[in-house]
Order: structure tokens, then C-alpha cells, then sequence
């Protein structure tokens, strides 16, 4: 660990700046484009459009960094999970603000009865609300003060925050559900590889267990 | 039950002075709001070559000021050319409209296939401005030139069998992208109830802004009903169709309980995951009073009197 830590963490110094602003890109680009009347005839629709779509892609790159790490064995991919999550959580915050304002202007008590009424809205909110815990666990202090497993068990969070997303574009989406459904895809995806490495060293354990003992046990073939 | 309400049509009705913002004030007003976007010399909606240039008044035209021809070119649904807004923009320009036949069909005395300058021949375009209410939430101007469609009809001759009219776009791959697709049943079809179809507001449309209909607008020929939700309208017509049992439409045969047949514009009855009770005019940030019949009461409320309309949405 010592030999490492003289070595120029070009990760951590380099590439994760450039990461951050690269995903700043994105709202840097829109306002450009809003300023220079560069967006459609309905710029209120395509910003709220733009910040879901930035924010999906953001969840979407969180849940790939642990599998991605798995497949490529690559283990500093991790320094980035927790910087693209609060991306995931400030694109989402953006788009929930976009609602709240261009859609509802503040009119709380038209929101509060929007929400349950409309499921994909229902499900877009609760999208954030369950990104809102993780976003504000995310600073080292205190994920120490949480300590590491109950950290990690709040921040499965991840998983629900995956599929809310994805249910909420499937149910805004008029007929065509080809975008959607590549979200959805990639989100089975990672899940997919999860559930691989997990039941991978259980499996590998009980055939050495069958294997070692002499009862002909049929569990596994 | 609430089809009998008369609307006032002025806008600065609709839209009191201090809810109605522009771009300019729009960007101001975002600013306040802590967005950060600086002000900035956006242009108005309008341009001032796209001012209609129409003196008078018609009997049918809203008074408020049409969009722009550029928001009403490039802001447009019609999936056979990409089902993003500015696909048709981008995609419609190859498709070639002239020659164009429409064939006519089923409950009529004048069935076959016609040129289409042989069956607009006789017709005084006329040009009318109207609104045009998406069922997706936001809405525009638009100056059409055009004919009535009863006008059409009557020409065509429909039985007394005829008790319905459908409408289908072209469905051709080689020119339009999206019908490869399976966006929607394929050719679109919409349709209309005979007395709906005779109605002075339907309107079949050639041009815009007083020049040549747009591809991505519905060239050479749409139809224009503007108490119902946009989708209603059929662009690039190929076959008329008169018939005595209602027609299946694209959207209903998509989404049964989404999109009615009728889908006369209505603020009491919401689409099952949006509410249509307001909506957004392209150019303005605080979004207006959705219209019953989208201002168009006085003109069609009476063919419905007696229909439940949220059961027949």
C-alpha cells in the first residue's frame, strides 16, 4: 500500500477531473443551446426532456461500475461510482425542478395531487426520493460514521432507484418504447452480472462440498 | 354534460396580462428563479416576414397572433417521418407529392382514383387561422390555406349508408422512414362522423402561411379539425373512405383507453397519465386554461349534446 501511495494516482488526479467535467458537459450544452435559441419550439420540454435523459444515463453508469470492475478486473473503476451517482442525483434533481416549476409552478397543492394520481409521475418521484438518502450519505464523513455495512445496505437503494427509472420512461413514452427499453436492458444487464458473481462462489462452494462427501447427493449435477 | 359551456375566445381572457410571459421575459424569469441563464437577445416567437399577412377576418379565425413559421415547420408529430419533434423537419423534404392521387372509396356515388388537382380543382383556397391543441399538453396558431371539407364531401356524393369518413396517409417505406417501424398500425388512419366531417370548421389544408404546405406539415393535402386534439388530423392523404360502421384509427388500436375516437379536445376529461386541464402555447412559459372543444363550442358542441363525453372521449 505504501509503494502505491508514492506513485502519481493518475486516476484519482487526472481522469477523475476530467470525468467531472465531462458530466458537466451535458447542462453546459443545454444552456448554451436554451441562450442561443438553439432548442425546439417548446425549449421547456426539451430541457425537462434533456435532464431525464442525462439522469437515467447517470443511474444507468453507476450501477455498470461494480459488474464493469468484475469484467475487467479493473478495481479503480470504484473511485467513480460515488461521483456519478450525485451526477445521477443533480440531473434528477434538475428534471424534478423541471416539473415543479415549467409543468406545476409551485402550485403545491396541484403537486401533491398530481403525484398519485399520474403512476408515472408517482414512479418518477419516488426515483428521486429514493436517490435523496444516497446523495446525502455520500460524503466520506459520514459514510465512516454510518460504518461500511449499513452503508452499503442503505446504498442497495441503487438497485430499486434502476428500475424505478426505467418504469417511469416506459410509462411517459407514447407508443415508441425502443429507448426505454435499451435503459432496461442495460439495467438487466448489471443486475445479471450481480447475480452471477453472487451465486458464482456459492455454487463452487456446495460442488466441493457434494464432491467431498461420500451420500450421493442429487442437489447438484 | 359540460358540452353546453360557451367560451370566451379573446386571449387576454384566456390569459391574464401578468401570467403571460414571451421568451425574453421567460428567460428573466428563470433567471430570478436561480436557474442562472443570463438574458439574452432570444427572437420573438414571431418573425416579421411570417406575419400573416391577412387583412380580414373570417368568420372562423381566432384573433390571437399565429406562431411562427418556423415553430409550426419544425415542431411537429408525424411519425412516419421519426417520432421526435424535429424528425419531420428533418426527413419529410424527399417525399415527392406531385403527381398525387387520392383514392376515394365505399359509401359514395363518385368512387375512383382522382389527381389531386382534379379534385381540389374547384375550390377558392381560403385561408383561416386556427388553434391547434396537442393531446400531448401544448398547443399553436396556425394560418391554413385551404377548402371546407364538407365542401369535398358534397362532390363525392356519399350515400345515405355513408355514416362515417376515414382518412389514411401514405404509407410508403422508400420515402418515409418511420413506417419500417412499428411506431403505429400502418398507414394511419384516422376518421370522422359524417355530421363531424360536414362541420363549416373541417377543413382540408394545402398551404400554410399562405405558401405551399410543408412536407412535415401534411403536403399535399391534410385535414385540419380543430376542436380535437391534433392526431385527429390526417396528413398526406391517399384514400378517402365512406363507410357505415365506425373506422379503427391508428392511435385507438395503440392505446384503446389513451385515445378515443372521438378525442374532442376536453379539459374535464384527462388522458389516463397526463391532465389535458391546461396547456402550454409554443412561445408562452406560463401555460393556459385548456378550452372545452378548444374554444370551438359554439361552432360543434351541438353534435354531441346527449353523449356522454367522458365515456366517449
Amino acid at each position: 500500500m505504501d509503494q502505491t501511495k508514492k506513485q502519481f494516482d493518475w486516476v484519482r488526479r487526472i481522469l477523475k477531473p476530467l470525468v467531472f467535467v465531462a458530466a458537466l458537459v451535458p447542462i453546459g450544452l443545454l444552456a448554451y443551446r436554451f441562450l442561443n435559441d438553439q432548442l425546439s419550439a417548446n425549449p421547456l420540454d426539451d430541457i425537462t426532456d434533456e435532464t431525464g435523459t442525462w439522469t437515467i444515463r447517470f443511474i444507468v453508469a453507476t450501477l455498470a461500475v461494480t459488474p464493469l470492475k468484475r469484467l475487467t478486473n479493473w478495481s479503480r473503476l470504484s473511485t467513480f461510482r460515488r461521483m456519478l451517482g450525485n451526477f445521477a442525483f443533480f440531473y434528477g434533481s434538475l428534471h424534478f425542478f423541471t416539473y415543479l416549476y415549467f409543468d406545476k409552478f409551485f402550485e403545491w397543492p396541484e403537486i401533491l395531487a398530481d403525484i398519485p394520481k399520474r403512476r408515472f409521475i408517482l414512479v418518477g418521484f419516488s426515483t428521486w426520493l429514493s436517490m435523496l438518502p444516497l446523495a446525502l450519505t455520500s460524503t466520506n464523513r459520514i459514510t465512516k460514521w454510518m460504518g461500511g455495512k449499513r452503508w452499503k445496505r442503505l446504498h442497495r437503494l441503487m438497485y430499486v432507484v434502476g428500475v424505478f427509472a426505467v418504469v417511469h420512461y416506459m410509462w411517459l413514452v407514447k407508443s415508441d418504447i425502443t429507448r426505454p427499453s435499451i435503459y432496461g436492458a442495460i439495467v438487466a444487464f448489471t443486475f445479471g452480472v450481480r447475480i452471477f458473481y453472487w451465486v458464482k462462489p456459492k455454487l463452487v462452494a456446495k460442488r466441493a462440498s457434494v464432491s467431498n462427501s461420500s451420500s450421493g447427493a442429487t442437489v447438484t449435477k | 354534460m359540460l358540452i353546453k359551456r360557451s367560451e370566451e375566445l379573446k386571449s387576454s381572457e384566456i390569459t391574464p396580462e401578468h401570467f403571460y410571459y414571451n421568451r425574453r421575459e421567460f428567460i428573466a424569469a428563470a433567471a430570478a428563479a436561480g436557474i442562472g441563464f443570463a438574458a439574452s437577445a432570444v427572437p420573438s416567437s414571431l418573425n416579421a416576414q411570417d406575419r400573416w399577412p391577412k387583412g380580414k377576418k373570417g368568420p372562423y379565425d381566432t384573433d390571437e397572433e399565429p406562431n411562427s413559421y418556423k415553430d409550426i415547420t419544425t415542431y411537429n408529430n408525424y411519425y412516419e417521418f421519426g417520432t421526435d419533434k424535429s424528425d419531420p423537419a428533418e426527413n419529410a423534404g424527399g417525399l415527392r407529392t406531385k403527381p398525387w392521387t387520392v383514392k376515394v372509396e365505399g359509401e359514395c356515388k363518385k368512387p375512383a382514383s382522382y389527381h389531386l388537382e382534379d379534385l381540389i380543382k374547384p375550390y377558392k383556397m381560403e385561408d383561416r387561422i386556427y388553434r391547434h391543441r396537442c393531446v400531448e399538453g401544448w398547443s399553436m396558431v396556425m394560418p391554413w390555406r385551404g377548402f371546407a371539407m364538407a365542401e369535398l364531401i358534397k362532390k363525392l356524393e356519399p350515400t345515405s349508408k355513408a355514416k362515417y369518413v376515414e382518412f389514411s396517409t401514405l404509407n410508403d417505406p422508400s420515402q418515409m422512414p418511420g413506417v419500417k417501424r412499428p411506431y403505429l398500425n400502418w398507414p394511419y388512419r384516422e376518421g370522422l362522423r359524417m355530421d363531424e366531417a360536414m362541420n363549416p370548421l373541417a377543413f382540408l389544408a394545402t398551404g400554410l402561411y399562405g405558401k405551399d404546405l410543408p412536407n412535415q406539415n401534411g403536403a399535399p393535402l391534410r385535414s385540419v379539425i380543430p376542436w380535437k386534439y391534433g392526431f385527429k388530423c390526417c396528413k398526406a392523404i391517399v384514400r378517402i373512405r365512406f363507410s357505415e360502421s365506425q373506422p379503427s384509427t391508428s392511435w385507438s388500436e395503440a392505446a384503446p383507453d389513451e385515445y378515443g375516437f372521438y378525442s374532442n379536445v376536453n379539459p374535464d376529461v384527462d388522458h389516463p397519465r397526463w391532465s389535458q386541464g391546461s396547456e402550454r402555447r409554443i412561445g408562452e412559459f406560463r401555460k393556459r386554461k385548456t378550452l372545452m372543444f378548444n374554444g370551438y363550442g359554439d361552432q360543434v358542441a351541438s353534435m354531441y349534446s346527449g353523449m356522454d363525453l367522458k365515456k366517449y372521449f
